[in-house]
């Protein structure tokens, strides 16, 4: 069972590796994401948030839901780790 | 586990650089907005600060003064910020976490209630972050008991 999880395991590993061939170079000028948002963004920030920031504008206000989840995800792993490791001999301490 | 003894060099130290740590937490979390910083590395920074507290003394020490229960709350207090300036921004009539609705609330400058909006949130984070810090090294140092071990 063990191996057939190791197997699983590379099979993925090369699957993501193999993947990653086809991402663009780093800084690409050319790739899609530095084609179409982020002009937009640097553009439109003042404009449209009225933010000096570049950083704060896409972290706060054009993705304020994705920051909101990456707030809850760190909630859920601080709950998950009271559950899994805290341990209370008598129910009075809690 | 760390051994728990009282050095008063480490004390000492630790009682002055606890407060600049502190204050310069603060100024990441309020400044994120025009600089580098943020909720995140703010909260981190005044989790740190807290977890200093926990090395250079007592665990009972910070136990009488930041029990798990107001940290737990804490937890969920800085989501629950959050998510709460996004409902507020639609009972105002705008988009969810679009923070010029509070234009209606305080009418200043645009520029300033977006800022006003995003030090908001910024603070909430910076509340769940601290207070994650501090539960995680917690449970991983005294291997969930929250009591004095022995080396």
């Amino acid at each position: 069972m063990k191996l057939f999880a190791l197997i699983i395991v590379i099979m993925t590993g090369a699957a993501l590796i193999y993947s990653t061939l086809d991402m663009p170079d780093w800084g690409d000028p050319n790739s899609p994401a530095s084609l179409h948002v982020s002009p937009r963004y640097i553009e439109k920030t003042i404009e449209e948030t009225a933010t000096p920031n570049a950083v704060t504008s896409v972290l706060a206000d054009y993705r304020g839901y994705d920051t909101l989840g990456e707030t809850t995800v760190i909630f859920t792993a601080a709950v998950v780790c009271i559950l899994l490791l805290r341990r209370i001999e008598d129910d009075k301490t809690l | 586990m760390i051994r728990l003894y009282n050095d008063l060099i480490i004390q000492t130290v630790c009682r002055i650089m606890i407060p600049l740590i502190q204050l310069f937490a603060f100024y990441v979390i309020a400044h994120g907005h025009y600089s580098p910083g943020g909720g995140f590395q703010g909260g981190c920074i005044l989790g740190a600060s807290f977890i200093l507290m926990l090395i250079a003394y007592d665990i009972n020490w910070i136990k009488r003064r930041f029990s798990e229960n107001k940290n737990v709350i804490l937890i969920a207090l800085g989501v629950f910020i959050y998510a709460l300036v996004g409902l507020l921004c639609i009972f105002l009539g705008k988009e969810y976490l679009n923070y010029s609705a509070f234009q209606k609330l305080i009418p200043i400058d645009i520029a300033r209630v977006r800022a006003l909006g995003t030090l908001i949130i910024e603070i909430g984070v910076g509340i769940t972050v601290m207070a994650v810090m501090v539960s995680i090294f917690l449970n991983l140092i005294t291997f969930g008991k929250h009591e004095k071990g022995e080396v």
